[in-house]
């Protein structure tokens, strides 16, 4: 089972490769491999029925509780089949549709990691493994959906769907940590199990945090505009995103959960109004669209709306709906995409209103097409047709939102009507218009996965204890919690949800026939665009992009004195603020004895210090700061340190020297900043020498019995051998000290060196 | 005594000296470069699994016992940093020999690095807080004089205030290492983590440790001291760059999981939650920061200051699976990091600019680098299955665990951000079409570059880029590893009987 889901890895890895040597059979021959995969999850199948969800445990990181352990029930087949079948017909449909392209290699590398990052998704019993495999969805449709990666356009809408998925994404992470700690486990079959999830303390907001992550996935309203705009990406792409993969994936999370964490009204409200409106949305967006792609996207929001809806429905009557709807909206939702492609590849164009008359060049496009759209449309005898009724049924029993979501339902069902037949038929029927390519028929590989779709709408319809049994039946049992007794077939009599379809039909052809004008008035509503959540992203960008500015330039202002203002606030802020408040005026400070001759050695170095500071003669300032350094090398020497003071003299003796040097070579003193400047500045520096001189009085009233110092006297002559106690810590005791500090002067003489020689030679070219 | 904790500072030292003797001879320092860093590299796993399989190892300089000389210790944190540090030296050691000019190796590029080096491996393996100083103080003299090295105008610019500021930063720690001394008596880091608690006055040692904290957290480039970082790392070459952003910050970002596990332990709730508010505001300052900018080595530069947040994070929320978090994080990030860095040198030499406006068309003719390039970028954005995530995964973690909201809508938040800087490079240098204003220019880039100078590049990128496809997909002994380094920060008695002996 692990080898099935990661064989996509592997498979992607020699992909370009392959596609190389194979040439124009390596969509054929790469199908295989989705093809096989197909097989072996159908193989699964009986074992599910007959003996329920199956776990198949492998290790990976234990001490994170993240396993690779998978859970095989009929939620996870259900999809793994739709994968793997639809995604066989999707990898032969590109090697036409791109055939000859230079990155059909890594589209197939790229494509297929997104296929096992898909089967990973739905497979994967651990919640973490789970969300790396949703992760990847997120960054190979990324790469997928910016193929035409040198058009400004696409750029921008992958990066839209990116921010989108992967924001969602960010808190779905939060919410699953917090899952797994209300269910005390990582894995979703224990969790699943437990009884205490809607007990837990933080339950709205651990389902909030999973739904912005299934939401933006699924694109939900309001954050569904991400959906159509990933249109830019090549149309075996599109197909595969809307029909059974990325998309589906946040479905597929929420009906994971119902049994765990739905039943709620909080679960209700919030995927029962939201789906409700995407639902509604997703049709009136369908409606205005001229595209044969974006009609299409539009019903897939429209598709995952009512997915979503029914789950928070989530009545048994829903739930049955919800699987059987999702099996029938994979179905040919995949075959109208890639009869699309088709349709655009062969004529040049996918505008429906530029295209016309071509029932006699395609017919089997047309025939297939039509097919297809009666199942979109929820007419007898195809499977869209029972999926339709069911949510009817559904929506009409609905707790509390029953109202609201039958007439979104049936409002929208109009709308889809007719746009499944403005897709189907305008493009065929009427005279014959002028396109960009001369049309033909589309080749075997564009068409075989289409009419085995479509074919399949069809047989599932007739004989709906097929799917009843083996596909929808343990799916159902997976959402509800327990297996459901059901039967699916088309005449259930003559019912209100019957008479809804009626309804829908007739309002929808009517919309069909005054499809032109529908569009003019829809014309007129600008305010779609102007205020729709696409502009809400548009401009969350933007200030973010204005609010880095903003704060880039405020804090990284290239001005040094705000720099160490900054620095030094910050540690005087934070040091005299924790001594005030941890030892406050308390603490006892040290009381020192001064002789007189050290006042004024002291009082010497404080003018001196003054005096450097507000001079504007600069030798003066460097004759006052020469004053400080022996007036501090005199208090070393008062205070029995004679080698510190000598050291003190050389270095205070070479620095004026050498400063002195300097200052004939710098431009003439200029005072450029203001009184009130120079005052904040004085008072930032007190506050920081302040500071110092209070923190030295603290520790100098602090006792300490047994310095290490004393052992280091006792060692001195004995042990190390020498009478000068100095001498023997910097070249014994603390060798390692001095060793590190002659390297600082050696490698401060290799930096000197450098910068004055490099330079010159610069000069000298 | 374990000789073997002195080698990563001895061989370096060495290599550094023989580079100077051998001043005038170019090719002898390549080849010192080369096979000194990899001894180095060699030392410090040898070190690593003395450590892991052994305990804490304890080095006394000079035979006088701890703590009245020097102890250099090897505990797992500064066993794992001293190989990190090692694995930088290497990559940078081979991927200078095709980029660095012959001025910079004239005037002692090669030794510089070593005792940059040694340094880090000093600053990461010493036992004794003054001694700590003086490693600081080595590498920060020996990056800045790599940092003017070439002498051009920004680069002064950047390091003047690279090294004013770090001064502040290093006088500060002067400070709080007398104060210390002041309070206790005693220099040796075991020693003081037995005597702070006995200190009469707990106020004080709080208050010293506020400026052990800044001091760190300005070298860490933390919120709101990191202005020397922006304003110098991409002055120099990239090489120098890449090693910068791998190494140095996080000699602060270790020294403050030192201090703030060993010794500052006393008043937890009041200096930790100062360093979880630092955390998240580093990340959210560093990240914009990178937002704004459209220079690589700009945008990476802030993102140091963003990942800093993480691992300070880590620290801050001080539980055992946090501290873990913090310490897996850094292991992951100085990987991730310098590579990035290489990669924008690859982009340079084949583009000639780092400004994102100037290049693009890199996908198209080197889908291979992309791929390269994807691999450390999504894995800083803390994508899975990548080193991040898991980083990412675990602080996070540790943060719901704690009910730390705030900080975890932060850290989850920053990583959009991340991610978003990091697909600005990518659309931007692969996916564009390359801009045809420039295009003259990286023709010529282009025609300069040869197979073999290309290799050298690679070879260290792709092998960085394979430790972090590794430190991903491989957690579990990395998780391992910081597991047990974990353990040792969070029970200091471990580290205090190795280096004082049994009964302290």
């Amino acid at each position: 089972m692990l080898l099935a889901v990661l064989s996509g890895f592997i498979l992607a890895a020699l992909a370009p490769w392959l596609t190389r040597s194979l040439q124009d059979k390596a969509g054929w021959v790469l199908a295989l491999l989705p093809a096989g995969l197909f097989v072996y999850f159908l193989s699964w199948v009986p074992v599910v029925v007959a003996e329920g969800a199956q776990v198949v445990a492998y290790p990976w990181i234990p001490g994170l509780d993240i396993s690779l352990t998978m859970l095989v029930d009929g939620l996870s087949l259900l999809f793994a089949l739709l994968i793997s079948g639809i995604g066989t017909f999707i990898i032969i449909y590109a090697g036409g549709y791109l055939h000859g392209h230079e990155y059909l290699p890594r589209f197939y590398a790229i494509m297929f990691s997104f296929m096992a990052a898909m089967l990973g998704v739905v497979l994967s019993n651990n919640l973490i493994t789970l969300f790396v495999f949703w992760e990847l969805t997120s960054i190979t449709s990324y790469l997928l959906i910016g193929f035409h990666h040198e058009e400004k356009e696409s750029r921008w809408y992958a990066l839209q769907g990116l921010i989108v998925t992967v924001g969602g994404g960010l808190a779905l992470l939060a919410g699953l940590i917090m899952l797994a700690l209300a269910g005390g486990s990582f894995e979703l079959h224990e969790i699943l199990a437990s009884e205490e999830l809607r007990d837990y303390g933080f339950y709205a907001g651990m389902v909030i945090l999973i739904l912005l992550g299934t939401f933006t996935k699924s694109a939900q309203v309001p954050f569904h505009f991400w959906l159509p705009n990933a249109m830019a990406a090549p149309t075996p792409v599109s197909a595969f995103l809307h029909s059974a993969t990325m998309v589906k994936a946040g479905v597929y999370l929420m009906a994971r959960l119902n049994p765990g964490i739905g039943g709620t009204e909080l679960w209700l409200y919030a995927l029962g109004i939201f789906g409700a409106l995407t639902m509604f949305t997703g049709s009136f967006m369908a409606l205005r669209s001229t595209g044969l792609k974006a009609v299409l996207a539009y019903t897939t929001v429209m598709a995952l709306g009512t997915l979503t809806m029914l789950i928070g429905i989530g009545t048994e009557q829903a739930i049955i709906a919800a699987m059987t709807f999702l099996l029938a909206h994979a179905l040919y939702k995949a075959a109208l995409f890639m009869l699309a492609g088709a349709l655009d590849h062969e004529t040049g164009t996918k505008d429906i209103t530029r295209l016309g008359g071509l029932r006699q060049l395609m017919p089997i496009t047309f025939i297939t097409a039509c097919v297809a759209a009666l199942s979109l449309a929820g007419l007898p005898p195809l499977f869209g047709f029972i999926a339709k009724e069911l949510m009817f049924e559904a929506t009409l029993q609905a707790p509390l939102i029953s109202t609201f979501t039958t007439v979104l339902a049936v409002v929208s069902a109009i709308m889809i009507v007719a746009m499944a037949a403005v897709f189907s038929l305008r493009p065929f029927l009427g005279p014959l218009k002028e396109t960009p390519k001369k049309p033909h028929e589309a080749p075997l590989s564009m068409l075989i996965g289409p009419v085995v779709l479509a074919g399949l709408s069809l047989v599932f319809g007739l004989a709906g204890f097929l799917p009843a049994t083996a596909l929808v039946g343990p799916a159902v049992a997976a959402v509800h919690g327990a297996p459901l007794d059901f039967d699916l077939y088309l005449w259930h009599g003559i019912n209100l949800p019957l008479m809804l379809s009626v309804l829908a039909v007739v309002a929808g052809l009517l919309l069909f026939w005054q499809w032109d004008r529908v569009l003019a008035v829809y014309r007129r509503m600008t305010f779609i665009d102007r205020f729709g959540p696409e502009r809400g992203y548009e401009k969350l960008m933007d200030g973010l992009v204005w609010l880095a500015a903003w704060q880039t330039r405020l804090l990284q202002n290239g001005y040094m004195r705000n720099y160490l203002l900054t620095i030094v606030l910050t540690t005087v802020g934070l040091t005299g603020w924790t001594f005030f408040v941890h030892t406050g005026s308390s603490a006892p400070l040290g009381t020192i004895e001064f002789a007189v001759h050290e006042i004024v050695v002291a009082g010497l170095v404080v003018l001196g210090a003054i005096v450097a500071s507000v001079t504007s003669s600069r030798l003066g300032a460097v004759a006052t700061l020469g004053m400080v350094g022996f007036g501090i090398a005199l208090l070393y020497v008062f205070f029995s340190a004679p080698d510190l003071g000598t050291t003190q003299i050389m270095v205070e003796t070479l620095t004026v020297i050498l400063l002195v040097l300097v200052l004939f070579r710098l431009p003439a003193f200029q005072n450029l900043s203001s009184a009130a400047a120079r005052l904040r500045d004085a008072v930032v520096a007190l506050s920081l020498g302040g500071l110092m001189t209070l923190l030295i009085l603290a520790v100098n009233a602090v006792e300490v019995t047994d310095r290490i110092s004393d052992q280091l006297v006792a060692w001195s002559y004995p042990e190390a051998h020498g009478r000068n106690i100095v001498n023997v810590i910097l070249v014994d005791f603390r060798a390692l000290d001095t060793l590190g500090e002659i390297f600082v002067v050696g490698l401060a003489a290799i930096g000197v060196y450098a910068m004055i020689r490099l330079r010159a030679e610069d000069r000298k070219k | 005594m374990s000789p073997e904790v002195a080698l990563p500072v001895i061989i370096p030292f060495i290599a550094g000296a023989l580079s100077l003797i051998f001043y005038k001879s170019h090719a002898a320092q390549r080849w010192i470069g080369v096979i000194g860093t990899g001894a180095l590299l060699l030392a410090s796993i040898v070190l690593l699994y003395n450590t892991y399989t052994q305990g804490i190892l304890v080095m006394a300089m000079g035979n006088w016992p701890a703590p009245f000389g020097i102890v250099l210790v090897s505990d797992l944190l500064g066993a794992i940093m001293t190989v990190l540090a090692a694995i930088m030296g290497f990559g940078v050691a081979l991927y200078s020999l095709p980029t660095i000019s012959r001025d910079h190796e004239a005037f002692g590029y090669y030794p510089l690095t070593h005792l940059l080096l040694a340094g880090v491996c000093g600053a990461f393996l010493t036992g004794d807080v003054f001694n700590l100083y003086v490693w600081v103080e080595v590498l920060l003299v020996a990056s800045f004089a790599l940092l003017i090295l070439g002498g051009e105008r920004a680069q002064m610019e950047g390091a003047i205030k690279y090294v004013a500021l770090n001064l502040l930063s290093s006088i500060l720690l002067l400070v709080a290492v007398g104060l210390t001394y002041g309070l206790t008596g005693t220099l040796n880091m075991a020693d003081l983590a037995v005597k702070l608690p006995q200190v009469e006055d707990q106020g004080m040692v709080t208050v010293v440790g506020m400026l052990y904290m800044v001091s760190f957290a300005i070298k860490a480039g933390a919120f709101p001291l990191f202005f020397w970082l922006p304003a110098s790392y991409h002055t120099p070459p990239v090489a120098v760059s890449a090693l910068f952003a791998g190494l140095l910050t996080k000699v602060g970002v270790y020294a403050l999981f030192r201090f703030f596990t060993l010794l500052f332990n006393q008043d937890v709730d009041y200096t930790h939650e100062i360093l979880l508010w630092m955390a998240g505001f580093s990340m959210i300052t560093g990240v914009l920061g990178a937002a704004y900018h459209y220079e690589i080595r700009r945008i990476l530069s802030f993102h140091i200051v963003s990942q800093i947040g993480y691992m300070i994070m880590g620290l801050a929320l001080f539980t055992p699976l946090a501290i873990v978090g913090g310490v897996f994080y850094i292991m992951h990030h100085i990987i991730v990091k310098a590579n990035l860095f290489l990669v924008a040198g690859a982009v340079y030499f084949m583009r000639g600019s780092y400004e994102l406006k100037e290049i693009g068309g890199l996908w198209r003719t080197r889908p291979w680098l992309g791929l390269l390039f994807l691999i450390p970028a999504l894995s800083l954005a803390g994508l899975p299955p990548l080193s991040g995530f898991f980083g990412k995964y675990i602080i996070i973690r540790a943060g719901v665990e704690a009910e730390s909201w705030g900080i975890v809508a932060v850290a989850l938040v920053v990583g959009l951000l991340t991610l978003y800087s990091m697909i600005k490079i990518w659309a931007e240098a692969f996916w564009k079409a390359q801009p045809e204003e420039h295009a003259d220019r990286a023709a010529a880039f282009e025609k300069r570059l040869n197979d073999h100078s290309l290799m050298l590049m690679v070879i260290p990128i792709l092998s960085l880029a394979a430790i972090t496809v590794f430190i991903g997909l491989g957690a579990q002994p990395i998780y391992e590893l910081a597991d047990a380094a974990a353990e040792q920060l969070l029970d200091p008695s471990h580290y205090i009987r190795a280096v004082l002996g049994e009964a302290p």
